[in-house]
């Protein structure tokens, strides 16, 4: 009689435990909801979400987060337009092409890329990057969009090779034998047929790419330039999460409400983000 | 003969699928009863009724009732842990735990709150020598039982199911997985069993029913077909499916 | 034309991986080469002075201790408790896949979101602290550590749990000895995981746990603001004045190496388990 006490105690408390995490969703929900819309409904959803100025501070304070909408959308896309061809043509080497070795060697160096806190990226960029674009295309300042992107597309790299590094492995050895029994070459095989096979996979890799990209605040703070213009290459830009960070720490009143005003927004936008990778992965797991 | 174990009238389902049948069986006291049948007649569920190891599958339901010493042990409120103590299962593959052996041994004994080092060491040695595996382990008996061999696991897992002292073992196809030699070791070993035990064992094997079994119970499709003192099962059977099946017509 | 389809296919997959290497061994070197001539023994074992105007990082690596330490330990009973629940309790799949769901929603969030929701939960609570940083460093690490158990949970043989209730063994006494037992690996695993990325984060401990570089006991140390060494870099790295960078650059260093370590630690802990289960 005591053991059974005893046992529906433990299951209680692990019951606990696993709602924990629903929790905590719930929490960052509920908080983000709260404390986001009353600056939304103050300044005006429309006026929000499309005004072209961010004047916060100003003496008629403006709050229209469009200039950081767009940046965070131009600066993810132009990381995309790098990073994926590069970490989907690596994936397939490492997953098809690559001997023993090499692939353990480079699947290594991948993953401490993706070990590399995203400061050090921002110091590296700050440092190396920064001065680069500015000596190259002789701007004033080379802190801007473009080596934002440069940073994000570095960043995203690994977690694009090592999802579809895993889906292309996933690809059964007997389609690939029956497309070289047609006599396919081996590159024809893993473009016609591992690639098409592993799509999902492929493209839950992209879409982990682009959450990663958007939200990602530490290494763009250190090379986006900061100021709230709207994106051009060689501006200086706000994200919609450095935007949060640049001015949390003397923010107060309506300029406070409205930076978790951004919070809410950005986690719409990956919460959205979040779904569609979900979809790809169960997708992937059905075949 | 006294029966220790009677199931009546027992149903069970898998869901929405029937996979036992109103089965009736009385299984006696200290003799070895046999379930044969071909694959997926139910014999393997009957006997995981018998303990009550079909509450780990969800959706399971069953209907009339085991009796375990004249007590129901289906009935709400019975102590499966209880229950299993005295009705021992040894699987079909040999299952030891990722322990030493003798750890493996004491696992019962020790869930059960025996405590004391000098009666754990006086068990284990009991179990061990009882399932006829002390001579060969019992210098290595902190080594991890995964190095055993196939056949001394399964031997293990005997002494690891007598360790708990129960009244009935429920062996579930023991040697399926085991060379002949092993096999052999382990027939020998459940008929010395059999003076201090009840055996309930699932065999495929028609020769093994025959030479180690006192009684034997066909099952065909989730019935009990036929069931009786296993020379007459054998010799002559009274139902014509039974005489198909020992005679190797089907299965 | 086929051969010329090929040939290109084969150089783009060429020049990316060489594309991928050249740049973790450029990043690598670079920052080691900038980075390690700047660690000194002063550094390392002093705390900054304004007065004097050095910089020491011996407050932030004890900071990033104590924070990684406290948050481990609190996030591990919760994740693999949570794994065990998901892997041997729960019946019902709808709440399953509801606890699921929100692990994976977990992991996808932002941390610059886990920091504005933790200074608004944890800090408005306990003010800004080490305490209030590593909660969130808590809820950040949760779907990891339960991931990694998870997985793990499932290897573990049914026969073991069949093997155990027939027995006799209760529930809880077989997830304890036999289940916990065969899953260490996995929450190993998580916890390397984990740390890795403790040690790299700064957008979630920017407002929680803030940015003082104060000399403090484990108990005080947790309970007053402080940087970790990845928050320092990052306010090295903007903040004008001598040393500053060399400081970051060392800093830098200092996690690239562990970063090192940690990948080594991760595969060691691999090839130790998988020998073990032959």
């Amino acid at each position: 009689m005591k053991g059974r006490v005893l046992e529906r105690a433990v299951h209680g408390a692990f019951l606990a435990l696993g709602l924990v995490t629903v929790g905590c969703v719930l929490l960052i929900t509920v908080y983000l909801i709260v404390s986001g819309l009353p600056a939304i409904r103050e300044i005006g959803l429309w006026e929000f979400l499309f005004g072209d100025t961010w004047a916060s501070t100003a003496a008629e304070p403006k709050f229209g987060i469009l200039p950081f909408l767009l940046t965070s959308v131009y600066g993810m896309a132009g990381a995309m337009v790098i990073g994926v061809p590069v970490g989907f043509f690596t994936a397939v080497y490492l997953s098809k092409a690559a001997p023993k070795p090499v692939k353990t060697v480079v699947e290594h160096m991948v993953s401490l890329l993706a070990g590399i806190p995203s400061v050090v990226y921002g110091l590296v960029g700050m440092l190396v990057l920064v001065p680069w674009v500015r000596s190259t295309f002789h701007v004033p300042d080379g802190a801007g969009l473009l080596v934002a992107i440069l940073v994000l597309a570095v960043m995203i790299l690994p977690s694009i090779i090592k999802v579809s590094v895993t889906a292309l492995e996933a690809v059964p050895r007997e389609y690939e034998d029956g497309s070289l029994a047609l006599g396919a070459t081996a590159a024809e095989t893993w473009f016609r047929v591992s690639v098409p096979a592993a799509k999902s996979g492929i493209a839950a890799a992209v879409v982990l790419g682009v959450g990663r990209a958007i939200g990602e605040a530490t290494a763009v703070m250190m090379v986006a330039g900061n100021a709230p213009n709207l994106p051009g290459l060689f501006q200086s830009v706000r994200f919609l999460t450095t935007a949060i960070v640049s001015e949390m720490a003397y923010s107060g009143g309506l300029q406070r409400q409205a930076l978790f005003s951004i919070a809410l927004v950005l986690y719409l936008f990956i919460l959205l983000i979040n779904a569609t990778l979900n979809f790809f992965l169960k997708r992937d797991k059905e075949g | 003969m006294n029966p220790i174990l009677t199931s009546h009238d027992l149903c069970l389902w898998y869901g929405q699928t029937q996979a036992l049948k109103n089965i009736s069986l009385d299984i006696p006291e200290r003799s070895i009863t046999a379930l044969i049948g071909p694959s997926g007649c139910g014999k393997s569920t009957f006997l995981k009724t018998l303990n009550r190891m079909n509450d780990l599958i969800p959706g399971v339901k069953i209907t009339g009732e085991v009796r375990y010493r004249g007590e129901d042990i289906y009935a709400p409120g019975q102590d499966v842990s209880a229950l299993r103590r005295e009705v021992g299962m040894v699987f079909q593959k040999p299952n030891p735990f990722p322990m030493s052996i003798y750890d493996n041994v004491a696992y019962g004994p020790r869930t059960h709150r025996v405590k004391g080092r000098a009666k754990l060491d006086e068990i284990v040695e009991q179990a061990l020598r009882g399932a006829a595996i002390w001579d060969e382990v019992k210098d290595r008996l902190r080594k991890n039982a995964l190095g055993l061999s196939g056949g001394q696991q399964q031997r293990l897992c005997i002494a690891r199911a007598l360790a708990v002292e129960p009244k009935v073992l429920l062996m579930d196809e023991p040697t399926s997985a085991l060379d002949p030699i092993s096999t052999s070791r382990v027939e020998e070993l459940a008929l010395e069993l059999k003076e201090r035990y009840t055996i309930v064992i699932v065999t495929h094997n028609m020769q093994q029913a025959l030479r180690i079994s006192d009684r034997t119970a066909f099952f065909l499709l989730g019935e009990l077909v036929e069931a009786g003192a296993t020379e007459d099962v054998f010799s002559q059977p009274r139902d014509k499916r039974t005489e198909d099946y020992i005679t190797g017509r089907f299965g | 034309m086929r051969k010329a389809k090929d040939a290109l296919r084969m150089g783009a997959m060429g020049l990316s991986t060489l594309f991928t290497c050249t740049l973790a061994v450029a990043l690598m070197g670079y920052v080691l080469a900038k980075g390690l001539p700047q660690l000194s023994w002063a550094l390392l074992t002093t705390a900054p002075s304004y007065l004097e105007d050095t910089v020491g990082i011996l407050p932030d690596i004890l900071n990033t201790l104590y924070l990684i330490l406290t948050a481990v330990v609190i996030v591990l009973p919760l994740g693999v408790g949570a794994a065990v629940y998901l892997n041997e309790y729960a019946t019902n799949k709808k709440l399953v896949s509801v606890i699921e769901y929100a692990a994976e929603t977990l992991s996808g969030i932002p941390s610059i979101i886990y920091g504005l929701v933790g200074m608004l939960v944890f800090s408005n609570l306990l003010g800004s602290c080490l305490l209030a940083g590593a909660l969130t460093l808590v809820v950040m690490n949760l779907p990891t550590i339960l991931r990694t158990t998870q997985e793990s949970l499932k290897t573990v043989p049914q026969s073991y749990r069949e093997g155990a209730f027939g027995l006799g063994a209760g529930k809880w006494r077989v997830i304890r000895t036999v289940v916990l037992p065969g899953c260490v690996d996995g929450v190993v695993t998580g916890c390397i995981l984990s740390v890795g990325r403790m040690l790299g984060e700064t957008a979630a401990l920017l407002y929680t746990a803030g940015f003082a570089h104060t000399l403090n006991g484990f108990f005080s140390g947790m309970s007053s603001s402080g940087a970790t060494l990845s928050v320092a870099l990052y306010v090295y790295a903007k903040e004008p004045g001598p040393g500053r960078q060399e400081a970051a650059f060392a800093i830098a260093a200092i996690l690239l190496l562990l970063t090192l370590g940690i990948d080594l630690a991760a595969v060691l802990v691999k090839r130790q388990f998988q020998r073990r289960h032959l």
